[in-house]
This record gives structure tokens, C-alpha cells and sequence, in this order.
């Protein structure tokens, strides 16, 4: 039934515990995004380590306000990015991105998106597609401005 | 006459067809848009068929075909608002235009000189709105407000969900210029005392506003009896097209007022140094108008006026009843508004609790879709009413003249899988 394939087992488990949830510091650029049509609120944070050379994703947290596919979202994302450099994230985000657009034609690769590849049904919704994306869309925000690729807001 | 539900269902084609693997269409969506009877879908199709030409200027037969049906429609609503003359109604493409088209008629007024004087706005004037306005009439206001250097100031609104009119002499006082309200709210169903505002807003000489866009469809409207000076609808929630909005204004406003639109039709006479304006309401209708959408509103009016609007009020008023007792019944859901359905109208919006708390609008809206449950989820354009209440979002259900309680029954069953699924 299609209701299943959108609220996959492993999306209603991120929602009902989701990892990394809280605000924490250090971080090097905090970030508010929202979804407008529904008023969803992230917080997200991001802070950075680079005594390594390339910038490694050290920590993502945030505190967010949504529906279970933002929220579980959230979760899976910062499973997926924390202890990648920027630039594999990076990546890893523009394969999320890739499956979120493909209207449920996409065949993910479990091997770089683990269990983001649960959103797959997702992105035959297209009124729900924003709310899977908004928190890696904070999450982009933020790693631009720690990373100093963009000023940081105010 | 008894009200014939059936009867009427059978006049809306796509309340038949079936949704998401075969579900039956429970359409509660129609504060949102309403859908559409055959009749009007027919006269929109007629008219493209036979007799589709520009209005007002084509000096064939089609041109005098179309520009009837046009200005037809214009008689067709002046009559339906109880407007003393059809040049007091102006056609637009919603009510977001019909709203705006005020609000830069008086942005507009500082330089229309003396007979637009009544319009202009400064420091010190104050406009006034209420909480539980839609988005469309609120920041046509703000912008206005930041503007000319004016204040909004705006009615809250009580816990039980109606307009706090304990401070009404303050808010409403001698620097009040123009009063804004819903006349119904699309969130809450609460329907406000307008006559009793306007009668307050005139004392001290301000303009009253009103947006009618839920009340026109689903009950009587009188624009001379509610005593106000404008008042907005817009077609796609009375049966009627997208793309066509009324504004109904008293003609002395309308006399006065300077245009909002520049173009063709608006004009009198253009030179290359300056232009004189067409008298109203061609003033404000700048450029070729949404003529087929024109007649299929008029077609949309005389359907909900044959049936009648006392009738359509009538009928909904007992699905209400029907709505708000079953929905309150449901564990862990908190109805938004008046529960007395004398004073709601068809919008019924809630948020529900499960048992790892609250459950999003979107999450609930998703399963009932899946059950063929159509409502809307979301702050529906009222973000500030939301956070009046300590929300962001709630789900919304909204009924019309062809809703039926075994909708109401599909609706709150729904509801049991929405909490079974997220339980």
C-alpha cells in the first residue's frame, strides 16, 4: 500500500528517536531555516574540525519542529555527514538531492546513502519532497558559512 | 424545498472519480477551492465554443456576444451582493487583487489630488485588522503601512476562538482610516460582527473592508444590509473558476478613488503627456479581463442561487453540528474555534494528539489522502492565528453544499488510522 512506501519502518524510527537532537556547542555557524507552507522550523548547527587539513564534519545539531519525514530527515542526515569531510558529505547531499528529484524513479545507492535511501517514496510526493530536504538544506547553509565559503549571517 | 444532497452531487463530475488505488473521493477541501458543478464547466466551454472574442471593443457579433456574457456576469454579481448599481463591481483576478487593488488606490491617493484626499495615509493614521486574517489581509496592509508611514494595529482574538472586542473603542478611534476584516475566518469558521464593527469604524470616519472570500459562498450576503464599503470574493470558492476575483465598492469610493492598473480599457482619453480614466469600474479593469472565467462565475452564481443561499447556510450549519460534535469526540483532538454553529461557518480545523503526543498536520493529512480524505494541512496562510495559539500548523477540514455526513463518518474513521498509524 503506498502509504508504506512513504513511511518506510526505518523513517518512523528516526522520528520516534531521533539521533543527534539538542542544540550543542562548539559550533561555527547556527542557521534557521523554515518550510513556508507549513511554518516547520529548523535550528541547525554545525561545527567543523580542521586540524586534519580537510575540514571534517565534526558535529551537526539542531532542534526542529516538524512533520515525522522533516523530522526523521534530520535524524538520518546527521547519521550520514558528522565524521565525513565536507566534501564527501557535500556529496552525499547531492545523492539525496539527486533521489529527492526523481519522482520515484531513482534506484538510490544504499552504499552512499544508508538509510536515506527510505526516502525514496518520498520524492513521489512532491508536496512532501520539501519537507525531507529542509533540514540538509540547513545543513548546506550552515557548512558553507563554517567552512568560509559564505560569510555567516549577522 | 428540502435540501437535495444527492441531487446536487450529481451536478459536480468529480465527485465521482476515485483517488489513490480506488479510494471514493472525500473531498473536504473546499475552503480551499470548491469544486466545480457542469453547469459551469459547461458555460465556460460554451462560451470558448461559440462566441470567445475581445470585449468592449470588437464591433462584430462575437465581440457583442462576449461582452455580454462579460458584463452579464457583472449585472449577475452586483444582484447576488445586493450592490445598488452593477458599475460598483469591479472584477479582478482573486481577492488578493481586489484587496491590493485598494490598498494602491490609496497608496496612490497622495498625488490624485483633492477628490482622492479621503484616501491618503501618513504618519499618524492608523489601519486596523484582526489576528485571524488570511495573508492576503494582512501584508497588502503592512506594505500599505510602510509605505506612507501609517500603523497597523490589529484586533486579537479570544481562546474560544473569536474577535476580542474588549478593546474596540481604543483600536477603533479618530486616527482609524480603514478597518479590515474576514467576514468569515477560513481557519476558525468563526463569522464576525461586521455591522456592529463598521457601525463603530464610520462613527469615528473610517473605511471599512471586508473580506468575504468564506462567507459569499456558504451564506446570504447583503454588501448595503452589512453596511460596509468594500467587500472582496473570489470565483474558485463559490463553484466558480480560478483567475476571477470580485471587489465591490460603494460608487462614490469608486468615483474617487485614483486607478491601481494602468493600461487599455482603464482609459478615457491618453495623450503622450498625460491620460484620464474611464469611470468605474472600467477604471480598475486594465487590460483584456478573464472573460470565460467572467461566465463561468456568472453561471456559478445562479447555481448556489437557485439552490439559495439560506438554503446552502442551512444545510451546512447542520454538518457542522454533525462535524463538531464527531470531531470532538475524538481522543486527543482540540477543534479550533466556536463549537456553537450558529456562529461558525464551514471551516473546521484541529490538531490531534497520539500517543507519542502531537501528530503533524502533514502526517495526518498523508494517511487521510491515502484513505481518500482530501484536507488541507498547514498554517492555511493564517501564520500568525496559528501562533496565537501556540502552534505552527493544523490539519483542516472544510465542507460545502455538496458534503454529506458519511464524509464527516469517513473523516473521523480516518482519523482512528491516522492514530493507529503513528500511534
Amino acid at each position: 500500500m503506498q502509504l508504506e512506501s512513504m513511511y518506510q519502518e526505518i523513517i518512523l524510527d528516526h522520528y520516534r528517536n531521533p539521533h543527534h537532537k539538542g542544540l550543542r556547542d562548539p559550533y561555527e555557524a547556527e542557521v534557521h531555516h523554515v518550510n513556508p507552507t507549513c511554518g516547520d522550523e529548523v535550528t541547525l548547527r554545525v561545527h567543523l574540525d580542521h586540524s586534519g587539513g580537510e575540514p571534517v564534519v565534526a558535529d551537526v545539531s539542531y532542534d526542529s519542529m516538524g512533520c515525522s519525514i522533516s523530522q526523521a530527515s534530520a535524524s538520518v542526515m546527521t547519521d550520514l555527514v558528522i565524521g565525513k569531510t565536507v566534501k564527501q558529505a557535500m556529496e552525499v547531499e547531492d545523492e539525496f538531492l539527486t533521489l529527492m528529484k526523481s519522482k520515484g524513479e531513482a534506484e538510490p545507492d544504499e552504499d552512499v546513502l544508508e538509510d536515506a535511501v527510505a526516502f525514496a517514496g518520498v520524492s513521489k510526493y512532491p508536496a512532501r519532497i520539501k519537507c525531507a530536504l529542509l533540514s540538509w538544506m540547513a545543513w548546506k547553509d550552515a557548512t558553507a558559512q563554517a567552512n568560509g565559503t559564505v560569510p555567516a549571517e549577522g | 424545498m428540502t435540501y437535495d444532497v444527492d441531487r446536487i452531487r450529481k451536478d459536480f463530475p468529480i465527485l465521482d472519480r476515485t483517488v489513490r488505488e480506488g479510494r471514493k473521493l472525500v473531498y473536504l477541501d473546499s475552503a480551499n477551492t470548491s469544486q466545480k458543478p457542469h453547469q459551469v464547466i459547461e458555460a465556460i466551454d460554451a462560451y470558448y465554443s461559440m462566441s470567445n472574442a475581445n470585449i468592449h471593443r470588437a464591433t462584430h457579433q462575437l465581440g457583442e456576444e462576449a461582452t455580454e456574457a462579460y458584463e452579464g456576469a457583472r449585472l449577475k454579481v452586483a444582484r447576488f451582493l445586493g450592490a445598488a448599481d452593477e458599475s460598483e463591481v469591479v472584477f479582478t483576478k482573486n481577492i488578493s487583487e481586489a484587496i491590493n487593488l485598494v490598498a494602491y488606490a490609496m497608496g496612490n491617493a497622495a498625488t490624485a489630488g483633492e477628490q482622492a484626499h479621503r484616501f491618503v495615509l501618513g504618519p499618524g493614521d492608523e489601519i486596523v485588522v484582526t489576528e485571524m486574517e488570511h495573508h492576503s489581509n494582512i501584508v497588502p496592509w503592512q506594505l500599505l503601512c510602510e509605505r506612507t508611514g501609517a500603523t497597523l494595529r490589529w484586533f486579537g482574538v479570544t481562546d474560544d476562538g473569536y474577535l476580542d472586542l474588549s478593546n474596540v473603542d481604543e483600536l477603533i478611534n479618530d486616527r482609524t482610516k480603514l478597518v479590515a476584516l474576514a467576514h468569515q475566518s477560513n481557519v476558525l469558521g468563526t463569522i464576525n460582527p461586521v455591522r456592529q464593527i463598521a457601525e463603530k469604524a464610520h462613527r469615528v470616519g473610517a473605511l471599512v473592508l471586508v473580506d468575504g472570500a468564506q462567507s459569499a459562498p456558504n451564506m446570504p450576503v447583503d454588501v448595503q444590509d452589512l453596511g460596509v464599503d468594500f467587500f472582496g470574493f473570489t470565483g474558485h470558492k463559490i463553484c466558480g473558476p480560478t483567475g476571477i476575483g470580485v471587489l465591490w465598492a460603494r460608487r462614490e469610493l469608486l468615483d474617487a478613488m485614483p486607478p491601481f492598473l494602468g493600461g487599455g480599457e482603464m482609459i478615457e482619453t491618453v495623450a503622450m503627456e498625460r491620460s484620464t480614466f474611464a469611470p468605474p469600474p472600467h477604471k480598475f479593469e486594465a487590460g483584456t479581463m478573464p472573460i470565460a472565467e467572467a461566465a463561468g462565475l456568472a453561471a456559478a452564481v445562479d447555481y448556489v442561487t437557485e439552490i439559495g443561499l439560506d438554503q446552502i447556510r442551512d444545510y451546512e450549519r447542520g454538518l457542522i453540528a454533525y462535524a463538531v460534535e464527531k470531531l470532538t469526540a475524538v481522543e486527543g483532538l482540540r477543534l479550533l474555534g466556536p463549537t456553537n454553529p450558529d456562529d461558525r461557518g464551514a471551516a473546521l480545523s484541529f490538531t490531534l494528539e497520539g500517543g507519542l503526543g502531537e501528530i503533524h498536520p502533514h502526517d495526518i493529512s498523508q494517511v487521510l489522502d491515502a484513505d481518500g480524505v482530501a484536507v488541507r494541512a498547514g498554517h492555511h496562510c493564517a501564520r500568525p492565528l496559528h501562533k496565537r495559539y501556540g502552534i505552527t500548523a493544523s490539519t483542516r477540514a472544510s465542507v460545502y453544499l455538496y458534503n454529506t455526513r458519511a464524509e464527516i463518518d469517513a473523516l473521523v474513521e480516518s482519523l482512528d488510522h491516522v492514530k493507529r498509524f503513528f500511534g
